[in-house]
């Protein structure tokens, strides 16, 4: 056998989303959970609004939590976690307790994003994650307010006269951070080292929180349930993704692709972009482009 | 099934009882002689059915595996092998 075996797993070991969830195989949002609940422990409160992690993991009269866990309506989970934390404060245990909420990228940059700017606004001291899936996967693949250009979904078809989804991207971690709160960070379950210490970081950091998780969905996405993780790598290396972090108003850049790949690469990996022509692929590739030479005026800096 | 007040659910972790390794068509299969305990099958897996061993090593808990596939992918050293279900 090569090597000894370690004492412990790359990661904290207690698993505090139990298996048997209903998530499908592959599913990146379970994963981002999963490893969101490593960095957080077991003293959380998560709240979480409809979506599919809230249907996956809570059918009734079973849960997949091992933590105290509440479900609200799809566009209050911020309001009722800005509830919890103000009352966890009056009791005068906050010190010991996180409240968390994951809400899918319906239930933030659409549904949920007043309660969530309310809450940002108050400065509850509340870690938010969207796990990001790019569209409505729950019902059925519908677009959502985070469904990038030119993918196909249920309300956005392709054919002769559209071409997909024809806005852009909602930049929901820019608007986050817009609010002045002093953590904001986005991340990918394909980094997953990455990911757990924002999640750590956002829970230290005292107000509020969000973090943005790009989470590859296999049936919405249309590739197989394997390569979830190969398709996240290729949305950072692409530049598709960006990982960076919000820290006080201070931009970083957490990872930078050393040459960033063309974004084709990324596309044609996936059925929800498979009618695109060269036309659509190099109108993208000019947004992504746009997008990084504006970072780089900015003057923003790696580790 | 007995109905909660407010749908309260008292047993945390209960999902546990719905073994979901039925699903499965492919099942991992890893070959100890070549793993290198780096422990990447055990971060990628969504459904946390990946553990660390003290004697074995890390092991596939088949109870609740779907079958994704991702700890075959992400393996660096080919360690798993994805063999269809017989039975």
């Amino acid at each position: 056998m090569p090597g000894r075996i370690p004492k412990r797993p790359p990661l904290p070991e207690e698993e505090l989303l139990a298996p048997g969830h209903r998530a499908c195989a592959g599913c990146g949002s379970a994963l981002c959970l999963r490893l969101c609940m490593k960095a957080l422990g077991p003293d959380t409160v998560v709240v979480m609004p409809t979506g599919c992690m809230e249907v996956t993991t809570t059918p009734y009269p079973e849960t997949a939590w091992e933590v105290p866990w509440i479900h609200v309506a799809f566009e209050n989970a911020a309001a009722v976690a800005s509830g919890v934390e103000a009352a966890l404060k009056a009791l005068d245990k906050k010190d010991d307790v996180t409240v968390a909420v994951f809400a899918g990228d319906g239930g933030t940059v659409d549904i949920g994003f007043q309660a969530l700017s309310g809450m940002l606004e108050r400065g509850h001291d509340v870690v938010y994650v969207c796990y990001d899936n790019e569209a409505y996967m729950n019902t059925g693949v519908q677009r959502s307010g985070a469904t990038p250009m030119f993918a196909v979904t249920t309300t956005t078809p392709a054919g002769r006269r559209w071409k997909g989804e024809f806005r852009p991207k909602k930049d929901a971690p820019r608007i986050a951070a817009a609010h002045d709160i002093p953590y904001v960070a986005t991340a990918c379950v394909s980094h997953p080292q990455d990911l757990v210490k924002k999640v750590q970081k956002a829970k230290e950091i005292e107000g509020p929180a969000y973090v943005h998780v790009l989470c590859p969905c296999p049936p919405g996405w249309g590739y197989d349930s394997s390569e979830t993780v190969e398709i996240g790598e290729l949305a950072v290396d692409t530049g598709m993704w960006m990982l960076y972090e919000i820290e006080e108003g201070e931009f970083r850049l957490t990872y930078k692709p050393r040459e960033r790949k063309p974004v084709e690469e990324y596309l044609k990996r996936q059925k929800r972009f498979s009618h695109l022509t060269e036309e659509e692929i190099q109108r993208i590739q000019r947004m992504v482009d746009e997008r990084w030479e504006e970072l780089e005026k900015e003057g923003s800096t790696t580790d | 099934m007995k109905y909660t007040v407010g749908a309260v659910i008292k047993e945390p972790g209960s999902t546990r009882r719905n073994k979901t390794g039925s699903w499965r068509i492919f099942r991992p299969v890893l070959d100890h002689e070549a793993c290198v305990h780096c422990g990447r099958c055990y971060m990628y897996c969504p459904d946390g059915c990946i553990s660390l061993d003290p004697e074995k090593g890390y092991v596939i808990d088949y109870d609740y595996c779907k079958g994704c596939g991702i700890c075959a992918k992400v393996c660096p050293v080919d360690a798993i092998e994805m063999v269809l279900e017989e039975d």
